[in-house]
């Protein structure tokens, strides 16, 4: 895929579609072919038809549009960029986070604060991780930059809540252990593409 | 009909009969709020109404309930008096309209045998009396707009006005057809005209045609709703009203509509008469019903007209052809 397309700055009117608007009538004769089309034309039953037949589409076709809001919701994006969440290791169930500290240095609205410490094995584990999400802007930088796709953007959207405490501290946002099976992969910025497997390679030794 | 000598009607029997119009025409009305949103909403494909109730069915109970409790806010230079008194003659005069309508069939109440008729009022001149009844119940629009000191009210009797006078015209000039083919102006005169099984619009269909333009135009239904065009003069004659007052002018255009439906399925459509297998009340039900649903149809389907088209479509389109289906009406009658 080249840049031409993307350089092409005229978005729009390739696809114009040009009236076939008729001339005005020119003489008399003309206005009155016009009125007489005009009043003859079975549109106002063609309108009917139409607000019938959508009736009918809606009824017993199950073509009705409205979206029960709070008991269905509409399909969002995998890329869509909602309150966070922690993903954990499919295997071992631990998180997946190392406590390196990137999506704190990179937040540009300096809303995540992190703490780790030194465990009884020697590892290194994250003794707090908040997120202020009074102040969060949803860029996308903290997934995009975490190089164990541990915090990724999930898809709650519906951010009233009654204690902003309520949501952004690490446990929250921490897939539940007994929900390790539900977990989805991030499809967003950051994430792994579908060919990832056909992209390794042997690490070039033979320099 | 045939000739059986139907019981006498006596007082009791009339009242029964007022008291039940008042009641199922006043609940019908209200009902035929939450019809007309389901309707216009499945034509627009959405839900409606789905809250209140098993289908949003209790949505009606719900509305009265706020129309109640609502304020009822009178603007400080208003005409007191009579901007209190203006939804009052609306809903009035459209139920004083219904009392010389045949509404249900006629039956007589068991154990007691008090004999309601069908009509609370067989007047002889029924369609005139209606006619006329609903000609006085312009009065609740023009001077509610005129009361309340709004300049959306002032536009909107200035409308009420010219339209319902201008299409009173129409009406009266559409029934008068219909009227000389049967020679005379009672519904049940009109009623056993049509008992043979057929329905005067076969003979008067520009007649029907004619009534129903002018019938919406005078219930004010939406292809002419220029009294309360929301879309122009916020609400029109009905700006600063609120809670019951309000609720009243609803139920007097409602009960109006079902006035135009009854008077359309009676005069044109071959009235409360056995059709095939279907009995006459289920077959007047089914009428009035399908001229109710009509108008929520036209309502979903088509738009407003301009004022200024309205007046053309009256009194250079309607009104010539009324006079001339009278006067043709009249030369086929002479000579047939």
């Amino acid at each position: 895929m080249g840049l031409e397309q993307f350089k092409n700055r005229n978005v729009g009117t390739q696809n114009y579609v040009k009236l076939d608007l008729p001339h005005p009538p020119k003489n008399g004769w003309c206005a009155f072919k016009q009125v007489l089309s005009r009043s003859l034309k079975p549109e106002l039953f063609v309108g009917l038809w139409v607000a019938l037949r959508e009736m009918i589409n809606a009824l017993f076709r199950g073509q009705m549009h409205t979206t029960q809001y709070p008991l269905e919701k509409l399909p969002i994006s995998p890329r869509y960029r909602a309150i966070h969440e922690m993903l954990r290791l499919l295997e071992s169930g631990h998180y997946r986070c190392i406590g390196c500290g990137l999506c704190e240095k990179i937040c540009i609205a300096n809303c995540i604060t992190m703490d780790t410490r030194y465990d009884e094995n020697q590892r290194k584990e994250v003794s707090e991780y908040t997120i202020n999400f009074g102040r969060c802007i949803f860029c996308g930088y903290c997934a995009e930059v975490c190089p164990e796709l541990a915090i990724v953007h999930g898809g709650r959207y519906e951010t009233a809540s009654e204690q902003r405490a309520s949501f952004s501290l690490f446990e929250d946002m921490l897939t539940p252990i007994d929900k390790l099976n539900l977990q989805q992969e991030y499809q967003g910025f950051g994430a792994i593409s579908p060919n990832a497997d056909e992209n390794i390679k042997k690490t070039p030794l033979a320099y | 009909m045939d000739a059986t000598i139907l019981p006498e009607v006596t007082a009791a029997g009339v009242i029964i009969k007022a008291i039940l119009i008042l009641a199922v025409i006043s609940a019908i009305a209200g009902f035929g709020t939450y019809i007309e949103r389901k309707v216009l909403a499945f034509m627009q494909r959405r839900l409606g109404p789905q809250h209140v109730g098993p289908y949003g069915l209790l949505q009606l109970a719900a509305d009265g309930i706020k129309l109640f409790t609502k304020e009822d806010i009178i603007p400080q230079h208003a005409n007191k008096i009579i901007f209190m008194i203006a939804p009052i003659i609306t809903a009035a005069t459209a139920f004083i309209a219904l009392a010389a309508v045949p509404v249900f069939p006629d039956f007589t109440i068991p154990f007691v045998d008090v004999y309601v008729p069908s009509i609370a009022s067989d007047v002889n001149v029924g369609i005139l009396f209606v006619l006329g009844m609903m000609a006085a119940g312009l009065y609740g629009p023009l001077l509610a707009g005129m009361a309340q000191s709004n300049k959306w009210g002032i536009i909107g009797s200035a409308r009420t006005a010219v339209q319902f006078l201008s299409y009173e015209v129409v009406t009266g000039l559409s029934l008068l057809a219909p009227i000389m083919m049967v020679g005379s102006l009672s519904f049940v005169d009109f009623n056993n005209y049509q008992s043979d099984g057929t329905w005067l619009v076969v003979y008067q269909p520009v007649a029907f045609i004619l009534f129903l333009i002018a019938g919406y135009a005078e219930t004010n239904r939406t292809p002419f709703d220029l009294l309360e065009h929301e879309a122009e003069i916020v609400s029109g004659y009905v700006t600063e009203y609120s809670g019951m007052r309000w609720g009243m002018f609803f139920i007097g255009e409602y009960a109006n509509m079902i006035t135009i439906g009854v008077i359309a399925s009676v005069v044109f459509l071959g009235g409360y008469n056995d059709f095939w297998i279907f009995p006459g009340w289920l077959m007047i039900l089914g009428k009035i019903a399908f001229s109710f649903f009509f108008m929520l149809w036209v309502r979903a389907a088509w738009p407003h007209v301009r004022p200024d088209q309205l007046m053309w479509l009256c009194w250079k389109v309607l009104m010539p052809l009324a006079v001339i289906n009278v006067v043709i009406t009249g030369i086929v009658m002479m000579i047939g």
